[in-house]
């Protein structure tokens, strides 16, 4: 245990790298497929069984990922999980009603009479748009660190609707590249408006969290900080710029580059939530508890870590696999 | 009441939502792991009619499983977080290795498994159904690993009040464990057995009588038959680990107020907390003492022996253990009734299987199907609250891991998932006849997802790169 050297100080750096890697895996994975749901009322009968389609064999092992993400909160920082979970408890009821309705009406809608079925549909829709809005306003209640005051639920309103726009936008990427015909030229005017929303959001969180918080003021903006931080914002504006460009090109007439929305705006979620995590390290309740006060106990942290080592690769392995078979335009799903 | 009461009931309401639907998985994925076999060994077509049935049962349940397990793993936060604060140490780890070895697995090869048929190699295929099969009862075991560690507890020290862990082997092989597994991956067994018994009875009731409905009426009433007997002297054994461990719990059970000998096997009672005894008592002389002493004389421990000399109850409380545990073995003697009554109907009168069952034995397999969820959750109940006042068995109590948040906020979101939870049972009951209607009545699209479009083919024909 002491290989690394003090096992107090890297475990809990350690887990604290997992759990930020299965957040952003979750956003990215389960953000597309909810902006799919999001972007559903939009759609008419026949393209909503190829947007759900497109998702299909994905959705499940994507909100695993948060499952896995609250699970590392739980058992590495059990402390925090107590006092993020119970400030955030009725968001959090929200969000798990969104997950509920959504994970359900996936499967109830292709199974229910079909008299049933644009009820399931509403379900799906509402439940994603739910799941998302709850998360984002989470999220903004987090940068404010757990305040409930109307400043911080006016702000967490904010990032609720840039979320949910967020995740439209990523889902509309993911549709250019599954998709074709009317519905892959739709999603490319979806993803059009969503680059907008998206920009929008990343601009407020960028703004707001030095204001609130003089610790993360001090982060960024003092010597030699800034000047090694500078590629993070350059890069988004780049990157920006080019979804923007590559959007304005969309549909091509060959069906080239309709995977640069998708990475692309996967890029740019990576480098949001790089500037998220560098803000809050090494707190995990902002201002309030540090990764080191809040870990478990050093020996339970081992455990878990090993096994993690052995399993993350098998997970990593076989999750491309799932998305190798089910690689190209998406097509009616099927039992046999 | 207050924010204890209801979060005890909200936790209840969440975990007895989604143990009805891992109780269909762990059992039914290796089911059709068997239909597929049997399909590869005999070359007939109606075990794939099966497999592709309840496949989509499957898919179902299993999609009410991962969201009704996706709200547990955020109970413990919201609401009792003095249980990781205490325990965390032990339960962290069994936890993540669920997440790790268990749900990943399901959840990746299921996508495979429900959608991949035409898209990889037949092997490929089966390994993805095995691996979801293995990884439901993966998520099982850890699960009641940790489960069972919070009945009895092994391999650990207190220190400052924080449970740390000494010795994992003795944590995952804690005395509970393998009788509580057991029962459980039994329990499974049983409900899928009458799950698919019942409905496909239901299909041979109006009119559908295909090899496929005979096959899986067949595999479901069989399976019945065979694991009632095992699974009964399997939760007695349990029963007697229970006696060992927490006998208070078994008190309970058999509303036993005294310690002493001779103890009557309560078959009806009104126990009362109160007044300290049963009224309306119905019993058989000395059957407590034979069943768990196995002697008329052996001496049962009595709910008086854990009240302490201030007045303090350590026992459970008594009449909804009793009767729980009442509702548990009454379901289990219909099960044992009902699936060797039909086993005997269908070797009295020689035709072929399903026409030797007359009409009334298929009735009541319509009538049990859902008879295993009745069982299961009423034995949880039975061991869940037999626990209290402890949350982890004389480590934590249950009062002492609420979390901060107010009564009236737990009120309105309970509400909410039970509103939630009972339109959900329904919607799948509902559906489930459903689908079993739609495709006794041939209709060639039940057995897929959507509806084909001429476009879609030509696309899964030849897909896009």
């Amino acid at each position: 245990m002491t290989i690394f050297g003090d096992p107090t100080v890297w475990l809990p750096i350690a887990f604290a790298v997992l759990m930020g890697l299965s957040i952003l895996v979750y956003v990215v994975l389960d953000g597309f497929d909810l902006g799919v749901g999001i972007l559903f009322p939009l759609a008419d009968d026949a393209e909503k069984d190829r947007m759900i389609a497109s998702i299909g064999p994905f959705w499940d092992a994507n909100e695993t990922w948060l499952v896995l993400a609250v699970g590392l909160l739980l058992v590495a920082f059990p402390a925090a999980h107590g006092i993020i979970l119970t400030a955030l408890y009725l968001p959090v009821a929200v969000m798990l009603l969104g997950l509920i309705l959504r994970g359900v009406a996936f499967e109830f809608r292709a199974k229910a009479p079909s008299s049933q079925k644009q009820h399931w549909d509403q379900a799906f829709f509402s439940g994603s748009l739910l799941t998302g809005l709850s998360q984002g306003f989470m999220l903004g209640i987090y940068i404010m660190g757990l305040r409930l005051d109307a400043a911080s639920i006016l702000f967490a309103c904010l990032t609720a609707i840039c979320l949910t726009v967020g995740y439209g936008f990523i889902g509309a990427a993911w549709l250019v590249m599954k998709t074709e015909g009317a519905l892959q030229a739709k999603a490319v005017r979806w993803a059009r408006l969503g680059l907008w929303g998206a920009a929008a959001g990343i601009g407020a969180v960028s703004i707001a969290s030095p204001l609130v918080s003089p610790r993360i003021f001090g982060k960024w903006f003092s010597v030699p900080e800034i000047f090694l931080l500078a590629p993070l914002p350059i890069f988004s504006l780049v990157l920006l710029g080019l979804l923007w460009i590559a959007l304005r090109h969309l549909p091509d007439e060959d069906d080239r580059w309709t995977w640069v929305p998708f990475v692309g705006s996967t890029a740019l979620f990576c480098l949001a939530f790089f500037g998220l995590a560098y803000s809050f390290y090494p707190y995990v309740v902002p201002d309030r508890l540090t990764i080191y006060e809040a870990a478990s106990a050093p020996e339970s942290l081992f455990i878990i870590f090993v096994g993690t080592l052995f399993v993350l690769p098998m997970i990593t392995a076989y999750t491309i696999l799932a998305y190798t078979v089910f690689r190209g335009k998406a097509t009616e799903l099927r039992y046999d | 009441m207050d924010a204890l009461d209801l979060s005890r009931i909200q936790f209840a309401a969440n975990i007895s939502f989604h143990i009805l639907f891992p109780t269909i998985t762990i059992a039914l994925g290796w089911v059709l792991l068997f239909f597929k076999w049997r399909f590869a060994v005999t070359g007939h077509d109606h075990w794939m009619d099966a497999y592709r049935f309840w496949v989509k049962v499957f898919a179902l349940s299993f999609a009410l499983g991962v969201v009704s397990g996706i709200t547990m793993s955020f109970q413990f936060g919201t609401n009792w977080p003095g249980f990781m604060e205490t325990v965390g140490n032990v339960a962290g780890p069994l936890l993540a290795y669920e997440v790790l070895t268990a749900f990943f697995l399901e959840a990746v090869f299921l996508g495979i498994m429900l959608f991949g048929f035409s898209r990889v190699p037949g092997w490929l295929h089966t390994l993805a159904t095995f691996l979801v099969a293995f990884g439901t009862t993966m998520s099982a075991f850890w699960i009641l690993v940790l489960n069972s560690w919070m009945h009895t507890p092994a391999g650990f020290e207190i220190r400052d009040g924080v449970v740390h862990a000494t010795d994992w082997w003795a944590i995952i092989f804690n005395p509970s464990m393998p009788y509580r597994l057991v029962h459980m991956l039994l329990a499974s067994g049983l409900t899928v057995a009458f799950l698919i018994a019942g409905l496909s009875a239901f299909r041979y009731l109006i009119g559908d009588r295909s090899a496929g409905v005979r096959a899986a009426l067949r595999t479901g009433v069989t399976l019945g038959a065979v694991l009632i007997p095992v699974q009964i002297v399997a939760g007695d054994l349990h029963g007697l680990n229970t006696l060992e461990h927490q006998p208070a719990k078994v008190a309970a059970m058999e509303a036993n107020w005294e310690t002493r000998s001779n103890v009557p096997l309560v078959l009806f009672a009104i126990p009362d907390e109160e007044a300290r005894k049963n009224h309306f008592e119905l019993s058989i002389p000395s059957g407590a003492s034979l069943i768990l002493k196995h002697d008329a004389d052996g001496v049962v421990p009595g709910l008086n022996d854990f009240v302490t000399e201030k007045g303090e109850v350590l026992h459970p409380p008594v009449a909804k253990v009793f009767w729980s545990f009442r509702v548990m073995v009454g379901v289990g003697v219909l099960m044992l009734v009902v699936s060797w009554a039909a086993m005997w109907f269908a070797w009295k009168r020689r035709a072929g299987f399903d026409d030797r069952l007359g009409r009334w034995p298929l009735r009541a397999l319509v009538a049990m199907s859902f008879s295993g969820w009745i069982a299961t959750l009423a034995g949880w109940y039975t061991t869940e609250i037999g626990r209290q006042p402890w949350l982890v068995h004389g480590i934590l109590k249950t009062e002492a891991a609420l979390g901060p948040v107010s009564a009236p906020m737990v009120a309105g979101t309970l509400a909410m998932y039970l509103v939630t939870y009972l339109v959900l049972t329904a919607a799948y009951i509902f559906v489930l006849f459903h689908l079993a209607r739609r495709a006794a009545e041939g209709d060639p699209a039940a057995t897929r997802l959507g509806p084909r479009s001429g476009m879609a083919k030509a696309a899964a024909l030849a897909p896009a790169e």
